[in-house]
């Protein structure tokens, strides 16, 4: 007799457990059914994320490379269901490696991005990044696995914590690496993907009064209409692309923070 | 007669402290009758004008156009064909040029831009003397250089300029902010119409003969006074590229919500409701000086002003006494006149705001300190203010008085201190004054907002990167950084 397959339940990440939505609901996706998030379930996670970002910008840079370098790890892991849940092995691989990338730059960024500033004046001052806070990311459809991850490292590595919507189409990928990013030593509530119908979900962060930034990249369309609900507390408004790998991605997702002190006996 | 009667008899009468006035020449500056818009290198007959006056007198200085659409078209139109034309193709290096015989130019007629500046705008003419003026022609030789090192700010980039610039500019630093906003846009390669604000468009229109000494081809910059109607023109209007705006937060949503879906550039420097935090370990009389400097400074018209104090609780007795000592020595009066510490009220709609907030803190509670002087008859004028036992929760505490008017508070611990100064929609500056290096650093860490002074106050400077956190706006204004909104990138 042939051995009967346990087969999985998909479900939210948010606060780095792993709920089904409070709503109950489920849609199918992939051929799976897929937990589809509420308003509750994107409030929730917006609060857990706010509450774990003071925490992941405090660590220091060293330490945050090192966690995304072991969350590069555990995809390495993972490679043949990832492959399955995406175009290929390939896509896979550029993925980690992408990951690799973005974890080496959280220990430079202050030094490419910022600096010391000559005033004209007995003053000491200097300039560095700090990260925007809580950011709100909808990820494209394409591809599934490298997009998501090409959107979801900037804000990442620059220390904020993101409310992530995965594909509405492919969710199954973001998923996947929602359960590698729970075993990578990133902090419970740093990331927190959502699945459900973009639609319902992207206006409710976008309008959040607690989100700081919005990257529309899987917004199919609707940007003006998130653009304009995102201008309630002047968030800052990404288009991001799915296909690109730059330290300035990372500095859409920053803010800069100058700092004047006298020199004197 | 005794000795000591003949002594008694020479004694001179007791000194009268009062200041004589010392009135700088106003017969630096002419002012014509009336002013068109300044479109294609030439003055446009303007349809409609309306009078711009002295704050401190009410006196009537000018009529102004009006800013209509077909106005806005018009200067859109001479940007957009200056920047053809050959402005976005000129070598950096003469670009460069340009600029810098603008700074020089600004620093030869520096006496005349700030006594025209004092005479529209209210602001002591120590101020308009020694800080806008050396600063807006610090700015334009600073982006001078970089015109032809673009290619230097932003490695693994190729950056070119993005067109036609935006540019709306608020009414308290009339010319600084005129040179913060063209002064890199122009450094980038890119034409600008900017609009002045309404009530301070005298030395935008001064600028413009500083633009034809300098031989600026035509149509690079271009000047349309009017009111927010104008402004929205230049907002909405689809050949621009880019808005640059500072101003209030309550606008600056409005353009964000505007350009949603637009693909045009965008930064916005609003409001601030600035925490400066005294610890008890600082040095007192300077903190007292920083805290006036960092809300009396051009009658707390300043979008960073440090207008909530936070004060450790154990000093906060003897520190109140010697800021409300200090209070009694600031002189209101003349902008003119050298010896004025506080001018006067830009507008009479923003002396109503001012009232309007400061009987609302009287009324929800705090206590309110102003010291005996006299007010002009004529003009806007407001004493300074402090408010004592503010509560968190009171209006003064919470929204942007822009005017001279202080809310203190207390604190206990480093962590109280951050989290009453960071709870706040805003986030554009901060002050901390303390003695111990290890909790500057910590504080400033800790700070959410876009500027950090640690024991000085509202300190600008070319070089150095200024903008918001959070509803305070986005982008950053000066320095290397200042570059980037005026740049695409071809990636």
């Amino acid at each position: 007799m042939s051995r009967l397959p346990v087969k999985k339940t998909y479900k939210l990440f948010i606060g780095g457990a792993f709920p089904r939505s409070e709503s109950g609901r489920t849609y199918e996706a992939e051929g799976q059914n897929v937990a589809r998030g509420s308003r509750k379930d994107a409030r929730d996670a917006v609060r857990v994320a706010r509450a774990a970002q003071p925490g992941w910008a405090a660590a220091t840079a060293y330490n945050r490379g090192q966690v995304l370098y072991r969350l590069a790890e555990m995809v390495e892991a993972r490679v043949p269901e990832f492959a399955e849940l995406c175009s290929g092995r390939d896509e896979v691989e550029q993925a980690i490696d992408r990951i690799v990338w973005y974890a080496g730059w959280a220990d430079k960024l202050p030094q490419v991005l910022g600096g010391a500033n000559p005033v004209a004046g007995p003053y000491f001052n200097f300039t560095i990044p700090e990260p925007t806070g809580v950011v709100a990311v909808l990820a494209p459809d394409e591809p599934p696995l490298l997009g998501l991850v090409t959107r979801l490292l900037p804000p990442l590595v620059g220390g904020n914590a993101v409310v992530a919507v995965a594909s509405e189409t492919r969710p199954l990928a973001a998923v996947e690496l929602a359960e590698a990013i729970a075993t990578s030593d990133l902090p419970g509530g740093v990331v927190n993907l959502l699945t459900g119908f973009r639609k319902e979900l992207a206006p409710i962060l976008a309008s959040h009064m607690d989100v700081n930034a919005l990257d529309v990249c899987g917004s199919d369309g609707d940007a003006p209409e998130l653009e304009r609900l995102a201008a309630e507390n002047v968030k800052r408004v990404v288009h991001g692309r799915a296909d690109v790998q730059s330290p300035w991605e990372i500095a859409s997702f920053l803010e800069l923070k100058t700092v004047w002190h006298p020199m004197g006996q | 007669m005794s000795e000591l009667d003949r002594k008694r008899d020479r004694t001179p009468a007791p000194q009268d402290w009062t200041y004589a006035p010392a009135p700088e020449s106003r017969d630096v500056v002419s002012i014509a009758e009336q002013y068109g818009h300044f479109v294609g290198g030439e003055w446009l007959e303007p349809a409609e004008t309306y009078e711009t006056i002295s704050p401190s007198s009410e006196e009537p200085l000018a009529r102004v156009g009006q800013g209509m659409q077909q106005d806005v078209d018009r200067a859109v139109g001479a940007a957009r064909g200056a920047f053809a034309d050959g402005w976005s193709s000129l070598p950096g290096s003469e670009r460069a040029k340009y600029l810098f015989r603008i700074a020089r130019l600004l620093q030869e007629r520096a006496r005349e831009f700030a006594v025209l500046e004092s005479l529209n705008g209210g602001k002591p003419i120590k101020e308009s003397r020694d800080v806008d003026l050396p600063l807006a022609a610090a700015h334009f030789f600073y982006y001078a250089g970089w015109a032809d090192k673009l290619e230097y700010a932003f490695p693994n980039r190729r950056p070119r300029a993005v067109g036609v610039a935006g540019q709306i500019i608020p009414w308290n630093f009339p010319l600084l902010m005129l040179s913060w906003k063209i002064a890199p846009a122009l450094a980038c390669g890119n034409t600008v119409v900017l609009k002045p604000a309404e009530t301070t468009p005298l030395t935008a229109l001064l600028f413009c003969d500083v633009l034809r000494q300098a031989e600026l081809p035509p149509g690079v910059v271009n000047i349309v006074t009017g009111d927010g109607r104008t402004g929205a023109a230049i907002v909405e209007h689809p050949d621009v590229d880019k808005i640059a705006f500072t101003g209030s937060t309550e606008v600056g949503k409005a353009i964000q919500r505007q350009l949603a879906g637009t693909g045009k550039k965008l930064t916005l420097e609003l409001g601030g409701k600035a925490a400066n935090i005294v610890f008890d370990d600082c040095a007192l009389d300077q903190a007292v000086e920083g805290i006036v400097n960092g809300i009396y400074f051009n009658q707390g018209h300043v979008c960073c002003a440090g207008s909530r104090l936070f004060v450790q609780e154990s000093i906060a007795e003897p520190l109140i006494e010697k800021l409300k000592r200090r209070l009694t020595t600031l002189r209101v009066g003349d902008p003119l006149d050298k010896n004025t510490d506080v001018g006067a009220i830009n507008s009479a709609m923003q002396l109503d705001k001012i009232k309007e907030l400061v009987a609302a803190g009287v009324e929800e509670g705090a206590e309110i300190y102003q010291p005996p002087c006299t007010l002009p008859e004529k003009g806007y004028w407001f004493a300074p203010t402090v408010f004592t036992n503010v509560a968190q929760s009171y209006r003064i505490a919470q929204e942007e008085i822009f005017g001279p008017v202080l809310s203190v508070l207390t604190f206990r611990t480093p962590e109280e201190a951050v989290e009453k100064a960071n709870n706040t929609p805003y986030g554009l500056s901060a002050g901390v004054w303390t003695e111990k290096g290890s909790r500057i650093l910590w504080m400033a860490q800790r700070l959410r907002a876009g500027v950090v002074w640690a024991n000085t106050f509202n300190r600008f400077d070319p070089s150095s990167p200024f903008g918001g956190y959070k509803e305070s706006g986005f982008g950053r204004e000066g320095g290397r950084h200042g570059l980037e909104p005026y740049l695409r990138f071809d990636e």
